[in-house]
């Protein structure tokens, strides 16, 4: 027998309204808690120190777009870039690596992002130091597709599956009749590749429809200011019958796709220094048609101006709703002192100190807002296990559950000093029972 | 000497200002293992003195002397832990807490003691009592009688020396009024335990040795 278990006893007396008290400070914790892990996962996401790459080079416009195209698969790509344009980036004596992508098209199945790129995509990191690892193998022929884990489990593909993608996202019709087929499925990342399917480039293009009309392309290439061989004029010029008849091929029909026809929607570069970053990012930036953003920055700002301030006022309404339902705890306690002052009393008169039955109180408050606390904790990352799935379907921003959040554990010292400051004045008229009067009621 | 009460004196301030004599016991002693019966009518004063001697109340002059210490000179929170020592206290309606169970509530009394909670101690009590099949029930689940015998195993819990016993029997019937005095006064008898007993029934007081009537020695 000990002053918290003395405690727990007077709670499981009122065991009522000690369970509605405590399941309210629970409530305002779960609402934390959840605030907490799904703002840490969204931080993380978009603050990674190193993507394995440090600049992404797209067309001119909005650097936050196209962060969020390249990167997070969250928004449309813009205007694509010349692939002239790539391998001229490529050479530049600042790239340690290029890697080209093309975006647009989606799954027809559970509509998830199609990347088209280079086997070269997963020779750069995913996260700092995380290189990606597969089951199964990476691109290796033009119909190979490697499908993010989250893309495996919600469609239920594995190696050997085969699929078709739907032609510049879900809300067109038109399904490509080109088939790829899965020949690796990624391990978990945590990241916007879990539910992305990576196609080769070679086969993106392939596909019927892929590929810029001459006419465009060297109008196109005119923008971006590449010489452009009469030759390819007068190609062009001529009818494009392989063009004409469109339906009914399949991916063993060869486009013979010129250089000039190809694009990209982005490029991630790494570069061999982070001075040789900046000295790119300032030349490709000086081109009217083009820019290079560390993707760092965009986010930065997204989460500063946007993401930082929803976090801060959801974390000031949920800490005010934990300090409302503290106050209905004081209010419990308070109005049972009343009637308990001859339980305080009793234990007086069999010798327990002033201070023994003022701790006893404190004790009562502290153990009511930390078992709340701890419901809280619990019930919180429920919340998170259950709002996930919508989350990600919302947004394609994947939350775990578990994930912890430092912040978390900060809770719990709050909550016991919280619990001390109501039981403070309940436990301070506990302290000053009269003894002899207590008796007599 | 268990018990020695000299030149003592406590009143009660009025809602007008003035104040109510309520005791003035110039001498009373109780021997080591002495049971006495304290009479006295309703409204005399029994409560405050018994308050007095167990250092719940402070009197306005005098000494209570309990095995050789000055209980009133001492500060508050060396007089609670003489009491949680050397006291027992048993009520007129019991004072068991409803929400610890029999064992719970011998075991309190133990715990503000300081020297620790003994489980085999309180268990043995209780059994003593003839409550060894009762120790996991509450007050409310226990008959009048019963409760009575919880609030006697509380009060030896510790090894008083002293056992301030108030109208221990007026909430019991007779039948049970005759075992719970004798559960206290072998139980005192056992451990060498002083008792002073007070009850304004002359039945009760009958069966002791020495009656002492409060308006003899107390003249407010």
């Amino acid at each position: 027998m000990n002053l918290v278990t003395i405690a727990l006893k007077s709670i499981k007396q009122r065991l009522l309204s000690s369970s509605l008290t405590a399941l309210s400070v629970a409530l305002g914790v779960m609402l934390m808690v959840a605030v907490l892990v799904i703002n840490g996962v969204v931080s993380d996401l978009f603050s990674q120190p190193s993507f394995g790459f440090n600049l992404v080079v797209g067309p001119k416009g909005s650097d936050l777009s196209l962060a969020l195209s390249a990167i997070y698969r969250l928004d449309r790509p813009g205007e694509p870039l010349p692939y002239l344009f790539y391998k001229e980036l490529k050479e530049h004596r600042a790239v340690e690596k290029a890697v080209p992508i093309a975006i647009g098209d989606v799954t027809e199945q559970g509509a998830f992002p199609i990347i088209g790129t280079i086997p070269e995509f997963f020779d750069l990191d995913y996260a700092y130091n995380k290189p990606f690892r597969v089951r199964g193998e990476f691109l290796r022929t033009p119909w190979d597709a490697v499908i993010g884990s989250r893309v495996a489990t919600t469609n239920g593909w594995n190696i050997g599956s085969e699929f078709k993608l739907i032609h510049g996202g879900a809300e067109s019709d038109h399904v490509h009749d080109e088939k790829f087929k899965v020949v690796g499925v990624l391990r978990p990342t945590g990241t916007p590749n879990d539910r992305s399917v990576f196609v080769s480039l070679a086969g993106f293009w392939a596909i019927s429809g892929h590929e810029k009309p001459l006419k465009e392309a060297i109008d196109r290439l005119e923008k971006f200011r590449y010489p452009v061989p009469q030759s390819l004029r007068d190609k062009a010029e001529k009818p494009h019958k392989a063009h004409d008849a469109h339906a009914g091929h399949d991916h063993e029909h060869d486009h013979e796709l010129l250089d000039e026809q190809k694009e990209v929607t982005s490029i991630f570069v790494r570069t061999k220094s982070t001075i040789g970053a900046i000295a790119l990012a300032g030349e490709v930036n000086e081109d009217v048609r083009a820019m290079a953003v560390n993707p760092i920055f965009p986010m930065k700002r997204l989460m500063t101006m946007i993401v930082d301030n929803i976090r801060l006022m959801l974390l000031t309404l949920t800490s005010l709703i934990i300090v409302v339902s503290a106050v209905s705890i004081f209010v419990s306690i308070y109005n049972s002192m009343a009637d308990r002052r001859r339980e305080i009393g009793i234990m007086r008169a069999l010798g327990a100190r002033r201070e023994t039955v003022f701790t006893i109180i404190l004790a009562e408050s502290a153990l009511l807002c930390l078992g709340g606390g701890v419901i809280g904790l619990l019930l919180g990352h429920g919340l998170v296990a259950v709002a996930s799935p919508i989350i990600e379907t919302r947004s394609g921003i994947l939350v775990n559950p578990l994930a912890f959040e430092p912040l978390e554990l900060i809770l719990f010292p709050v909550l016991l000093m919280l619990g001390s400051l109501i039981g403070f004045l309940p436990g301070l008229a506990a302290y000053r029972t009269d003894v002899a009067a207590a008796l007599s009621e | 000497m268990s018990l020695v009460l000299d030149n003592l004196k406590k009143s009660y301030r009025e809602p007008g200002g003035g104040r109510i004599p309520v005791l003035n016991v110039s001498r009373f002693a109780l021997q080591t293992a002495e049971q006495v019966a304290l009479v006295g009518s309703s409204g005399g004063g029994k409560t405050t003195l018994l308050n007095v001697i167990a250092g719940i109340t402070s009197p306005d002059s005098g000494r209570v002397v309990i095995d050789n210490v000055d209980v009133t000179a001492l500060n508050e929170p060396s007089r609670d832990r003489f009491r949680a020592l050397k006291i027992g206290f048993v009520f007129q309606t019991f004072n068991l807490l409803p929400a610890f169970s029999a064992l719970e509530n011998v075991l309190l009394g133990m715990c503000f003691s300081g020297k620790g909670s003994d489980s085999h101690r309180a268990t043995d009590l209780l059994t003593r009592v003839g409550l060894g099949h009762r120790l996991h029930h509450r007050p409310p689940q226990l008959s009048v009688g019963e409760q009575q015998r919880v609030a006697v195993a509380r009060a030896l819990a510790n090894h008083p020396s002293l056992l301030l016993a108030d109208e221990p029997t007026a909430s019991v019937d007779i039948a049970n009024q005759n075992t719970i005095l004798d559960l206290i006064r072998d139980a005192c008898n056992e451990n060498n335990v002083s008792l002073l007993l007070v009850t304004h029934s002359p039945d009760v007081a009958a069966r002791f040795g020495r009656i002492e009537k409060l308006s003899d020695f107390n003249q407010p």
